[in-house]
């Protein structure tokens, strides 16, 4: 009898060309994605005269820099170059783009299984840290630095080590106005922002299966933010169901052919992992980040910590964090004036999302200004046919296009210094929203929440009566 | 890249955890092409005051020949932008010591001849002392995987397959072709798999 496998392991040897006697596996790369801020490892290309090994496993999707206004030209000519510049590579290389005003358009992360190019047992890498999200489908994805896309573009493999396996176990049924995002944040908060570190984490338990996708991904998407590069849940009738159509994933005898081979990929019951994690469900609570890590999080019933009663080693990043953050120790989170929000990226731009932010904005008003930039042109699309852009621009928030936006602020959509933006995003970092930003991580339906009372606040007495 | 197997000179203190990539170069500073050099963007708001001068106080303002940088836990955590290594690369800096790093971080150190070393929460405390005057000479040594700071050796881990790469500034695009043919052998015997490659655009 052979023994036990994770899920990690099936998809493992999958992709394994060959393994060196030191442990360096090269691995199939089956889709290569790549954005405006590959141009450094195009560049490498270049200098080396070597073309794209498979320029029909690599795809090309502005967003990182993609202007959400986007009538007239784009004003900023370094904006301008970079787009230019991955459109220029990618007419050379002769790679299918989604350029701007193609109306498949959108994240990378929210692309890639939109058109069904992310599929179960793939071996997905990108550029991108939050490549962890396709790990929803099943599929091993991972972010990877600009030498690594070189040597991905010029080979269609990458040399790897095997991760460890960690499993994260959610049982249980999460309380209403909870989400993926919460239980997210509360690991992240449980075991710090280098807490995967070194591991692919695996979701399992009831709770991750009562997940839609969209939920999936935005728990695989933050699994970077605990330290781990993949993040995986095993696939299942939820997943077949969203990928059946989409315009690149099988189709006729091939779809059922590759349904046969996706029931495989599991964890066998008996699996050892490397490192084991229990949640329930039940005791999770809607989370927002109080610091300049995600690891600085707190449900939104408690008070700003106060330094001093933390374990030593975090007194003087929660000194630091506090002070950048303009927050006072002991005081409660909830009531915190906030001056913007922000709905969107590839952690909360998804059409589930919007429906939540939505379903909590319906028939209200904001208190103040935000943008809420759909995840793509497809997902802004279905929203508009579900009338949801009346609900947020009735709201009195802004209805953008979709592009990274306000996450990493590239394309100029900036939180101004000192300001305090209620963000459905993925980093608190210090900058990230704009330099002197102070960023409060949340999900989408806590945004719509903070957006109505102008604070920060707890979403579920505002959902009493409302379909959810 | 050339490689290289011991790195001397000026050791620095930044005891901070979680410094993310973010921080070590915000994302304005991106679209420069790398040729420009990116020694200038490294921590470019943490370096400064709030009225955007250099804090003469700041470790790498006051020391800016240093190579080696001591640090806190989750080192470049976050984004997985290159960049973040140029900058630190560009402005001098071979070795990182921490506790721990972000994965990606790590990798892309190594791939640009700079080496994440590894230390013990215990041994990151004692650099930590040693280096309590801001600066001191310091020796990191490959093949004995040891540093040697003001006198105190403390050893790091590191993979050996990073280490061999390190030392010898391997490229992996080299590498990687003397093994076409496994590639090519791999290639034929997953391309009729239901889903490995595109449907193509729906018609
Ligand atoms: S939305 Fe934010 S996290 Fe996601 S790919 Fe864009 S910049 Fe990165």
């Amino acid at each position: 009898m052979s023994a036990p496998l994770t899920l990690l392991d099936r998809l493992w040897s999958m992709h394994e060309v060959l393994c060196r006697e030191d442990g360096s596996a090269l691995l199939w790369v089956d889709r290569h994605l790549v954005h405006e801020g590959s141009h450094h490892a195009f560049a490498r290309l270049a200098e080396r005269g070597l073309p794209v090994a498979e320029p029909g496993l690599t795809f090309a999707v502005v967003d990182h820099y993609a202007p959400t206004r986007r009538a007239g030209p784009i004003a900023d000519p370094a904006i301008a170059r970079m787009i230019e510049t991955l459109r220029g590579n990618a007419a050379r290389h002769g790679l299918r783009l989604f350029d701007l005003d193609d109306p498949d358009q959108g994240i990378v992360h929210v692309v890639g299984p939109e058109q069904g190019l992310t599929l179960p047992g793939l071996l997905i890498t990108c550029g991108d840290s939050h490549t962890s999200t396709h790990g929803a489908f099943g599929a091993l994805a991972f972010g990877i630095g600009a030498t690594e896309v070189a040597h991905v573009l010029a080979t269609q493999t990458i040399w790897q080590r095997k991760p460890q396996a960690m499993r994260i176990t959610v049982d249980g049924a999460l309380p209403a106005g909870v989400s993926a995002k919460d239980i997210a944040l509360n690991w992240i908060a449980r075991l710090g922002a280098d807490g995967a570190q070194g591991h692919a984490v695996e979701y399992a338990g009831s709770a991750i299966r009562s997940l839609s996708m969209e939920g999936r991904m935005t728990l695989c998407n933050l699994t970077i933010e605990g330290g781990g590069r993949m993040g995986m849940v095993a696939p299942d009738e939820v997943s077949f169901a969203y990928l059946r159509n989409r315009s690149q994933a099988p189709r006729g005898g091939d779809w059922h052919k590759a349904l046969d081979n996706w029931q495989a990929l599991a964890s066998d019951a008996d699996a050892m992992f490397d490192r084991d994690v229990a949640l329930l469900a039940e005791e999770i609570a809607p989370i927002v980040t109080w610091g300049t890590s995600p690891e600085q999080a707190l449900p939104i019933d408690a008070s700003v910590p106060i330094p001093d009663t933390l374990p030593p080693a975090k007194v003087q990043a929660a000194r630091a964090a506090l002070d950048y953050m303009g927050l006072v120790p002991g005081r409660s989170l909830a009531g915190t004036p906030v001056d913007q929000v922000f709905i969107g990226s590839c952690t909360n731009g998804r059409i589930e999302d919007l429906r939540a932010a939505a379903a909590v904005l319906a028939g209200r008003r904001a208190r103040v200004p935000g943008l809420v930039s759909p995840g793509s042109a497809r997902v802004k699309a279905q929203a508009e046919e579900e009338g949801l852009d009346r609900v947020f621009t009735e709201a009195g928030l802004d209805w953008v296009a979709s592009g990274c936006s306000m996450c990493v602020g590239m394309n100029g959509d900036l939180v101004a210094a000192g300001k305090r933006c209620a963000s459905s995003t993925n980093r608190n970092f210090r900058g990230r929203q704009g330099k002197g930003a102070r960023t409060h991580l949340m999900s989408p339906a806590m945004v719509a929440a903070a957006a109505v009372t102008g604070t920060l606040c707890d979403v579920r007495p505002m959902l009493r009566g409302r379909p959810v | 890249m050339a490689g290289w197997s011991e790195q001397r000179g000026k050791a620095i203190l930044l005891p901070m955890a979680n410094i993310d990539t973010d921080q070590l170069i915000p994302a304005r500073f991106m679209s420069t092409p790398r040729a420009e050099g990116y020694g200038r963007f490294l921590l470019h708001d943490v370096r400064r005051t709030s009225e955007g001068e250099m804090d003469p106080e700041f470790p790498l303002n006051a020391h800016p020949d240093a190579c080696i940088l001591v640090t806190g836990r989750n080192f470049g955590s976050g984004s997985s932008r290159e960049a973040a290594v140029y900058a630190l690369v560009d402005a001098g800096i071979r070795v990182v010591v921490a506790p721990s790093f972000g994965d990606i971080f790590a990798g892309n150190a190594v791939n640009n001849g700079l080496l994440p070393a590894r230390v013990s929460e215990a041994d990151a405390k004692l650099l930590t002392k040693t280096l309590s005057s801001g600066v001191g000479t310091g020796v990191a040594d490959l093949a004995s995987r040891l540093l040697l700071i003001r006198g105190v050796s403390v050893p790091f881990q590191l993979d050996d397959v990073w280490r061999t790469k390190l030392l010898n500034g391997w490229d992996d695009i080299d590498l990687t072709r003397h093994h076409s043919a496994e590639i090519a052998a791999y290639r034929g015997r997953i391309l009729s798999e239901p889903g490995r490659f595109p449907a193509g655009d729906a018609p």
